[in-house]
């Protein structure tokens, strides 16, 4: 059987969001093209991780444990998986578009000369014709190209597995079963890994924790270019603390140096789906739009009466933030509970 | 140390971060045609990453390395004028429609008829594709290792290159041997100005389809300055396949395309007034939206 495999980042002993989340599609992908889910995971001290896979709905979890293929340098990871996939002939396989994931994808698609599809925004199974000839249940790969400008559907009818990576964000995370146990494979790292593969050397690495957790957040005050200084942003903040939400930013915010880069959202940030969004000074380019256009409500705060982000806005409020936001939190303290 | 021979990718792409009302059609799409074309932003943060690398190591060359219809050579001339040593610009009928893989094959051919080198540098990705892809895949074609996310070349020795990587959430120091590929990512430092002096030298640098309607005095020009010539290959002069390159040698497929159009929502507009505002609150209060 042809199988799907989703290949699992690690961070400090954990699988990553964006892989659980992958789970969870790749889950019902299975369930659609009548297959099953499989998942490697490549690193060190994996003992008990498959507490982690096995509730997604995993079948077979590879794993591949050594104490050099952690933190993630490409040859071993791309080695383990180009074998992986070449002897267990899989016909999806999905990574993360993280900082790894883009690193190891196209090495391995490249090895394998299939065809790989780079932050897909949706995966569906469809038919697809080409010259008289019908293919059934591929993989669509739809993505934003031309900087988000096109939405492309994108298929990979004959040089298989048709490869995707997924931003984070994207899809749901969706615990399949927690009583479910499926099968745990070790690979022999040595059969997978030449030793001389093993030869970047990691010198030093600061990852921060996330102290923010704005994917969560069910009320999002968001600032763009607009906002026109960080000490502006101080407003945006208060908003945000007054109402319970968190604070997040464009890109031009984020370049600007207004926030930090861990709250931007758009294409190439965060991608959220809070239950309301309020967009002060931004003007709501399409790379923007991508990462809150399923807010289920957004409020606009812009004096431009024309910026494209007003069109998307359930209220837009044409003024200037320094006067509309302190008095949306005097008018919010007077009149909650 | 001794001299390092770094080949640049660079993409020449169409504009398309800056998408303005004169580029947006009547029915709320990109006119595609309309977006100046550029030298890919990414691939610029890379060329000044080689720049850095010639100003330290003395005698480094610097050859850009592009694929794209016979215009491209603009992006090359513009290398150049930055500090960039020459170019080639691979161009064919043949090429068209290539997606990453096909198109990760013929600049790796390219290399390969290039000769030796020690680093490859490359922008991350590209404005127009967005995929990433390229390097990576040139890498693995050429069997050399990769580091990508690079933002800072820290340290530079005959055995081996200290990069510092730009991830999520903080950053990575690695140390590789070369031959090394790799890309380099937009926190990076920007591109160094045109220089001058460059840019007299260099203006007239021509590929061979440029120079083909040349005056007499053009021609006896170039021959005195062999640096005016930008080497032109097609998929003859790189030993490539066809059937690796093009729709033939792609294995994605573009099923549909479809732009992305600016969907008006019917909204309430409001004003600063307190009025406004109050009521506003008192709505979203009434109906659960806050707390």
């Amino acid at each position: 059987m042809k199988n799907i495999l989703v290949y699992c980042e690690i961070e400090d002993g954990s699988i990553i969001d964006v892989s659980l989340e992958l789970l969870s599609k790749g889950k019902k992908l299975a369930s659609d093209l009548q297959c099953q889910l499989e998942a490697v995971v490549i690193g060190s001290n994996l003992g008990g991780i498959e507490k982690q896979a096995f509730p997604y709905g995993v079948e077979t979890l590879y794993l591949a444990d050594h104490s050099k293929l952690y933190p993630f340098t490409t040859l071993p990871h791309a080695s383990i998986v180009c074998k992986l996939i070449q002897e267990q002939n899989h016909q999806v396989v999905l990574f993360g578009a993280t900082s790894v994931g883009r690193d190891l994808a196209p090495r391995v698609a490249s090895f394998l000369k299939c065809g790989l599809t780079a932050d897909c925004t949706s995966l569906v199974i469809g038919d697809y014709t080409e010259k008289g000839k019908e293919y059934k249940n591929l993989l669509y790969q739809i993505r934003p190209a031309f900087g988000g400008n096109i939405i492309a559907t994108i298929v990979n009818p004959e040089m298989h597995p048709q490869m995707a990576t997924v931003r984070e964000g994207v899809m749901k995370k969706e615990i399949f079963s927690n009583t479910h146990v499926g099968k745990i494979q070790t690979l022999d790292v040595q059969q997978y890994v030449k030793e001389e593969d093993f030869v970047i050397q990691i010198i030093e690495r600061h990852i921060e924790k996330s102290k923010i957790n704005i994917k969560g957040a069910q009320i999002i005050v968001a600032g763009g270019y607009g906002v026109g200084s960080k000490e502006n942003f101080k407003l945006l903040f208060d908003l945000a603390e007054v109402l319970g939400g968190e604070v997040g930013g464009s890109r031009a915010a984020v370049d600007a140096g207004y926030i930090v880069h861990e709250r931007q959202i758009g294409q190439t940030g965060i991608t959220v789906r809070p239950k309301l969004y309020i967009a002060c000074g931004i003007s709501g380019a399409v790379q923007h739009r991508a990462g809150m256009d399923q807010s289920s409500m957004i409020i606009s705060i812009n004096t431009d009466s024309k910026a494209p982000i007003n069109q998307i806005a359930d209220y837009a409020i044409i003024g200037d933030i320094a006067t509309i936001v302190p008095k949306m939190i005097k008018y919010y303290k007077q009149n909650s509970k | 140390m001794k001299a390092l021979k770094i080949i640049v990718l660079a993409k020449q792409v169409p504009d398309t971060r800056n998408v303005g009302k004169d580029a947006m059609k009547a029915d709320g799409t990109v006119n595609r045609a309309a977006l100046p074309a550029i030298f890919n932003p990414e691939d610029l943060n890379a060329l000044e990453q080689a720049l850095s690398i010639k100003d330290r190591v003395p005698g480094t060359t610097i050859t850009i390395l592009t694929m794209g219809p016979g215009r491209a050579a603009e992006i090359i001339r513009e290398g150049m004028y930055r500090g960039a040593d020459n170019g080639f610009l691979i161009t064919d009928r043949r090429f068209a429609g290539s997606d990453t893989l096909a198109t990760s094959y013929a600049i790796s051919q390219a290399v390969k008829k290039i000769g030796q080198f020690d680093l490859i540098i490359a922008g991350r990705q590209a404005i127009d594709g967005d995929t990433a892809q390229v390097g990576p895949q040139a890498a693995e074609k050429l069997g050399i290792n990769q580091v990508t996310y690079a933002e800072e070349i820290l340290d530079i020795n005959d055995k081996k290159i200290t990069i510092k990587r730009r991830l999520e959430r903080g950053i990575e120091i690695v140390a590789a041997a070369y031959p090394l590929l790799i890309t380099v990512h937009s926190s990076a430092a920007p591109c160094r100005a045109r220089n001058a002096k460059l840019l007299m030298k260099f203006k007239h640098a021509r590929t061979a389809s440029e120079t083909q309607n040349a005056t007499e005095d053009y021609i006896q020009m170039q021959s005195q300055r062999p640096y005016l010539n930008i080497e032109e290959w097609s998929v003859e002069d790189i030993n490539a396949d066809i059937n690796w390159l093009g729709l033939t040698g792609s294995p994605t497929k573009v099923k549909a395309i479809e732009n992305v159009v600016l969907q008006a929502k019917e909204s309430k507009v409001l004003n600063e007034s307190d009025f406004d505002i109050e009521s506003l609150m008192k709505e979203l209060i009434v109906n659960h939206t806050i707390g």
